[in-house]
């Protein structure tokens, strides 16, 4: 047997060995594309757009109890302390208006977007405080109040938007996009959970007395108010949260890869409308 | 009766004296338990996968050792490193076993 055919049969057996990822590129497309038709199939009934309701396109009951807490809903108090935030300016005479495309208004479904001069995904936490600290403000925690309330006025004023998040054809996007993928697969914690088992395995089961949401459409209704939080919540102190629960410690809020995360879940929401600010069990 | 008190005494100073030395072997037990717990942790943090329970579980061994009790100290602090390095374990096999589970 010649030293050629040796290595082209080696190379067969090789190649038949590697699972069928191994080789792949980074494509968005048709990571897009298999990930809403898993949700369609495994979830006919469910119209598209309702995916953005999270937990109440699963269940029935729980969905009559928010439509009739929809009539005086939670986060009403957050939007409009925020829509005021929104409107007050800082003490160089310039405005939250003055940092954003449109004046800030109806903007939040192109968010988290990737800028290519910073090289990093910027999301709208991040983006509220990248503007306070240019006109001389301190910047607001995350997982608090305030940070909360202005993205419920975003939000609020871009509801029924569709999510429009783009990936240029950029090696740091891809690598941010693919970072953000990654870290939404990977188990972690000592329950040994991703935030896949229970957004993509398992959404519709419950854990302990909470129905758990699908992954498609699930950061639409952010910020949310939770009625176990006792208050409103960004994002941020959601991925916070999420990972505590699994026994993780959790990232710093804004960390590279919740920005990442952000990133990824909200393209794979591309099209769907935003409904936040949301209400949460 | 003179001889025997002095023997009883020299009985009473040993006893105290292996006592004493058993115990400043379980604080340097600790002080090695705790080093090696932090380190694995430490590495665990680099690859950004801590669990809360190590880091419990170190609290709980420091106040255990700043109680005096470094045998209640020194096993926790192993429990603390038996996590650490199973969160290190687990942060190494997802590098690429995330992949399987994948929608595509």
């Amino acid at each position: 047997m010649s030293r050629k055919l040796v290595f082209a049969i080696a190379a067969l057996c090789f190649a038949a060995g590697e699972p069928a990822w191994a080789a792949e590129a980074v494509n968005p497309s048709a990571d897009f594309k298999a990930f809403r038709d898993y949700f369609t199939s495994r979830f006919p009934k469910v119209p598209l757009k309702d995916f953005v309701n999270g937990p109440y396109s699963m269940d029935a009951d729980l969905r009559k109890q928010w439509e009739a807490k929809e009539e005086f809903p939670p986060y009403e108090f957050a939007l409009e302390q925020g829509k005021e935030m929104f409107a007050t300016p800082f003490k160089n005479g310039k405005s939250y208006a003055d940092c954003f495309p449109n004046q800030g208004i109806g903007i939040r479904q192109n968010y988290p977007y990737f800028d290519e001069k910073a090289g990093k995904v910027i999301t709208l936490e991040l983006a509220l405080n990248l503007c306070r600290e240019a006109n001389g403000a301190a910047p607001y925690s995350y997982v608090k109040d305030e940070m909360a309330a202005l993205t419920a006025y975003m939000a609020y004023t871009s509801r029924g938007k569709p999510f429009d998040i783009k990936i240029p054809d950029d090696p740091r996007a891809l690598e941010a996009y693919e970072n953000g993928k990654k870290y939404f697969y990977q188990r972690r914690g000592q329950l040994n959970f991703s935030c896949a088992s229970c957004h993509v395995q398992s959404p519709g089961q419950r854990i302990r007395t909470e129905v758990l949401a699908p992954a498609l459409g699930i950061l639409a209704a952010m910020p949310i108010y939770r009625s176990e939080w006792g208050g409103m919540g960004t994002t941020s102190r959601r991925f916070v949260t999420c990972n505590s629960q699994v026994r993780g410690v959790p990232l710093d809020p804004q960390d590279d890869l919740y920005r990442d995360v952000e990133y990824y879940l909200s393209y794979m929401s591309n099209g769907l409308p935003i409904a936040g600010p949301g209400a949460r069990p | 009766m003179r001889k025997y008190i002095l023997i009883l005494l020299a009985i009473v100073w040993s006893i105290a004296g292996i006592a004493f030395v058993a115990a400043a072997g379980s604080e340097a037990d600790f002080k090695s338990a705790l080093a090696a717990a932090e380190s694995a942790n430490k590495e665990a943090g680099a690859l950004k996968n801590q669990w809360t329970t190590t880091a419990q579980q170190l609290a709980a061994a420091k106040q255990a050792a700043a109680a005096g009790d470094f045998d209640k100290a020194s096993s926790l602090a192993k429990q603390a490193e038996a996590l650490a390095k199973a969160s290190i374990a687990q942060a190494k096999e997802q590098q690429e076993a995330w992949r399987a589970v994948e929608i595509r």
